[in-house]
């Protein structure tokens, strides 16, 4: 394992390199640039602009701004915000707390749905109780984040007025206090994306239960008089949870990356929303940065859902 | 010409009599109204003759509470948060409105467009001796009582340092074309004297918008390190609140500044912001539910916000307030033609336009504006038709011209000038086809217009080709771009303008010195490449014009001009919108950050 582990490692250099190549002359030939602002703030003449364009080295040709880019990511310098001049680390390590509690308490919520629901409702195909689940996943992916977390804050914050709508990292409460606001805050964004991964992680689930449980070795199982708990927990889901691992292993950058339009939505200071600000001013460093961590952990991720499929299927080697 | 001259010899005697006693302030203003003169102009007229002014005629309302705190948290939302706290460096409103809970400058602008002294001890004049007589200089009075907030004095030594800080080229400061043309000179401790290096009618310009920060803070950070001041983040100012905490691009805190050299100020006792989300859900936390105390900007349909107002029984828990700055949503002429390159440039100085370079057609699209129905229809409230480029402060606007709305009038004015109606219903002449590109910004009402004008020039025979550029690239400096505003490759253009309480940077896209053209990547100002002497002349003589009589009505004169000539074609004046929660008494004003009166605010 040790070689392949090597040499995976070794192929992701260049393609990191390929990403970042790309990810940059994109937003290099992307029109604007993060002083427009000023250009319709009569109380800044051009030639500031002009200035500070220069200084920021924003008129040299593109190759040049790369590897001046590279040369510093290499030196472990991720530039400043063109528009705040803040170091892009500290701005992005100011986002992780919020982004891994949000994300990650919503990837929870969908595991804990998708899990006892999806195994459930394959033990008992085409039941009622699997119709059910099984029209309540199409709903749930068919329908977008934006669409349903403004349905719970015209419910929930503004018909009933029980929760805030608008997400506080800094809540002024202090103890059982804090906590209580934060649930508060919380449970709109997470339920919203939680329900959303959950609904499509259910019919994984239990396409992948229903894939193992008409296999010989389960009818042998029950032949030899074991429990049907028994049969389901430890022959029968053990062994479909292979494929689920590997897919939620490869969804985990996503709890690094935020979600964009809910974070927006509930106005969640997570990097989602740092991502979008900066695309939106044109903030090259900053946009730079997030993409290229998230794909980092893209090539991570992928990495580590290999190696936990040959662990959890000993059939698989390593080569 | 002879009637202001006639004007201007009646207000001298009239000021004459209100320095002696026999006239009223107020009787002044009533007359001054009888000439067609606003109460603000008849205010500055007093002011620059020494008579400062009194509360009574104020706009301002007046300040209650009786001590200091008490009043609870004050919670502002921005759906743009601030990123960064140096007001030098602010990109964007965003940042120095964030800066406005901690920083302040020498002077703010009230609603009116009036400077109040803030760090400054007093205004100066030409009666206190402020103000020299040949406008070249001028003597700032500082406040002794101004502390910073880590308890050093606000003294001369911080302004001449904001003034090095933000000259100096390696700081890289956004600030630093305030600061241009003129040095500053410490007196005494207070004191402070501006050179300018020509006489300089404007002499509050450079000590309003960006305020001060601290010397012995940033004196360290001068230059190539600018960027690496840790009190970039922390602010420490005089303002009326102290920095707790900043998360850039989401929340900014502040608490009460025990030691503020205002009296009874701030009335409360902490100051949260929070940035992010959108325009309409801002407007909904502040209007409708009430979780937030003010929004900023809310470019949000007056629809909307009407009917967020009335959601509940009785009103809302907010209000949307209005402030009228001078900005102006208009279309642009292009002069130039857009579509011929002539020495390897399109729309080349010296290129004439075949089809708008006949004033007629101008004159026509200016009556197929229905300027009423955008007011009505598209922007609300935070709108009113106008006839004006230059429409505020009021002492600076035309009264001589009036908005119309005339499909036969234009149809008439196209038939005179020999443009003939094809078979396809478009008029041309000389075969040159009326047919015309009018681009704007991707923004739902300026598209309205869009709709709106199209069809209305159709029923005179003018074809219009809609264009909509993405607003970042369309307002973007972007040389090799080529839908910019400033390289204005199209016949027609659309967008907001806005100045300060000085119209001479609103007038200076007019002039012909400031072309946007190739030699300066098309950073110039006047994209529409219209060039008039007598415009020139008059922009030139109100530069340094020091009399404010003399200076409005040169002004003014610009105005008539430009609108006459239909380079430009006025379609609203436009306000600035803000959500205000019911409790909240501010006083909301568009010559300044709306909150640079954040000191003076407090809750009933």
């Amino acid at each position: 394992m040790g070689p392949y582990l090597l040499r995976r490692l070794l192929i992701a250099l260049p393609s990191l390199l390929g990403i970042s190549v790309v990810l940059f002359t994109v937003l290099a030939l992307a029109p604007g640039d993060p002083f427009g602002e000023l250009a319709t703030n009569p109380n800044v003449p051009a030639e500031v602009r002009m200035a500070l364009r220069a200084k920021f080295g924003l008129d040299d040709p593109v190759w040049q701004r790369y590897i001046r880019w590279l040369i510093a990511m290499l030196h472990g310098d991720w530039g400043f915000s063109f528009v705040s001049r803040v170091d892009v680390d500290t701005l992005i390590w100011q986002r992780v707390p919020v982004t891994l509690a949000v994300i990650g308490m919503s990837q929870l919520l969908a595991l804990m749905v998708a899990l006892p629901v999806g195994i459930y409702a394959a033990t008992k195909p085409y039941s009622l109780f699997d119709k059910i689940a099984n029209t309540v996943a199409f709903m749930g992916f068919s329908l977008p984040t934006f669409f349903t977390g403004l349905l719970l804050i015209l419910l929930f914050s503004i018909k009933l007025d029980w929760l805030p709508f608008v997400f506080r990292a800094d809540l002024p409460a202090t103890g059982w206090q804090w906590w209580w606001e934060s649930f508060k805050q919380s449970i709109m964004p997470i339920t919203v994306l939680g329900l959303f991964q959950g609904a499509s992680w259910t019919r994984y689930v239990r396409s992948a239960v229903l894939d193992v449980i008409r296999l010989d070795y389960v009818t042998t199982a029950r032949s030899k008089g074991l429990a049907e708990r028994v049969v389901i927990m430890k022959h029968v889901v053990r062994n479909a949870l292979i494929p689920v691992v590997t897919l939620v292993a490869l969804t985990m950058p996503q709890v690094f990356g935020g979600a964009i339009v809910t974070e927006q939505i509930f106005r969640v200071p997570g990097i989602g929303s740092l991502l979008i600000d900066a695309i939106l001013r044109n903030d090259t460093p900053v946009i730079m940065a997030v993409t290229f961590v998230f794909s980092c952990l893209v090539i991570l991720f992928n990495l580590i859902a290999d190696l936990l499929y040959g662990w959890l299927d000993p059939r698989i080697s390593f080569r | 010409m002879k009637r202001d001259v006639k004007h201007e010899a009646q207000l001298r005697r009239q000021i004459e009599a209100v320095r002696t006693g026999t006239q009223s302030r107020r009787g002044f203003v009533a007359h001054c109204a009888t000439l067609g003169l606003g109460a603000p102009l008849a205010n500055l007229l007093l002011h620059d003759a020494g008579l400062a002014q009194s509360d009574a005629t104020s706009t301002t309302p007046a300040y209650k509470p009786t001590k200091r705190g008490g009043g609870g948290a004050l919670k502002l939302l921005l759906w743009q948060g601030p990123t960064q706290l140096n007001p030098h460096f602010a990109t964007g409103d965003k940042d120095l409105e964030g800066c406005r809970l901690f920083y302040e400058a020498l002077i703010r602008w009230d609603a009116d467009g009036n400077p109040v002294p803030v760090l400054a001890a007093e205004l100066p004049s030409r009666a206190n001796g402020g103000i020299a007589a040949d406008g070249k200089s001028v003597i700032w009075k500082l406040k002794t009582n101004a502390r910073w907030h880590d308890g050093q004095p606000f003294t001369a030594d911080d302004v001449v340092f904001n003034w090095r800080y933000a000259t100096d080229p390696a700081t890289a400061a956004i600030s630093s074309g305030h600061y241009a043309g003129l040095k500053i000179e410490k007196l005494d401790t207070h004191r402070v004297r501006v050179v300018f290096d020509q006489p300089t009618p404007y002499w509050p310009a450079s000590f309003s918008r960006f305020p001060m920060v601290p010397q012995h803070l940033f004196a360290p950070y001068s230059g190539a390190k600018s960027r690496e001041a840790p009190n970039n983040l922390k602010p420490v100012g005089t303002g009326p609140y102290k920095f707790t905490d900043f998360k850039p691009g989401d929340l900014l805190r502040g608490t009460l500044n025990a030691d503020y050299h205002q009296p009874n100020r701030p009335h409360f006792d902490s100051v949260e912001m929070k940035g992010g989300g959108d325009a309409v859900s801002a407007a909904r936390a502040v209007l409708q539910t009430g979780e937030f105390d003010y929004a900023w900007f809310l470019l949000v349909e007056d629809e909307v916000l009407k009917r967020l107002e009335n959601s509940r029984e009785g009103g809302g828990k907010g209000r949307a307030m209005f402030a009228w700055g001078s900005a102006v949503e208009s279309l642009m002429v292009n002069f130039s033609d857009p579509n011929t390159v002539v020495d390897g440039e399109r729309g080349s100085a010296k290129s004439t336009h075949p089809v708008l370079s006949d004033l007629a057609v101008r004159q026509a699209l200016s009556l197929l504006v229905d300027r009423e129905g955008v007011q009505r229809y598209i922007y609300g409230r935070s709108s009113r038709v106008t006839a004006n480029y230059l429409n505020a402060p009021e002492r600076f606007r035309s009264s001589s011209r009036k908005a119309e709305f005339n499909v036969d009038k234009a149809n008439a004015l196209l038939d005179a000038a020999g443009w003939v109606r094809g078979s396809d219903g478009v008029r041309s002449k000389g075969g040159k086809r009326l047919s015309l590109l009018f681009q704007t910004s991707i923004n739902a009402p300026r598209q309205k217009i869009q709709q709106v004008v199209k069809q209305a020039a159709q029923k005179a025979g003018i074809d219009i080709q809609i264009k909509t550029v993405l607003g970042s690239t369309f307002f973007s400096g972007d040389v090799g771009n080529p839908d910019t505003s400033g390289k204005f490759w199209a016949d027609l253009q659309m967008y907001e303008r806005n100045g300060s309480p000085d119209p001479a940077r609103l007038m200076e896209i007019f002039t012909s010195w400031s072309y946007s053209q190739q030699a300066n990547k098309w950073q110039g100002l006047n994209v529409m490449r219209w060039r008039n002497a007598e415009f020139d002349a008059a922009y030139k003589a109100a530069a340094i014009e020091l009399d404010p009589a003399k200076r409005a009505a040169l002004f003014i004169r610009m105005n008539d001009i430009v609108c006459n000539d239909a380079c430009v074609i006025p379609v609203v004046h436009r306000a600035e919108v803000a959500g205000f929660a019911n409790s909240i008494v501010a006083e909301f004003t568009a010559w300044d950050e709306q909150l640079s009166t954040l000191a003076n605010w407090y809750r009933n």
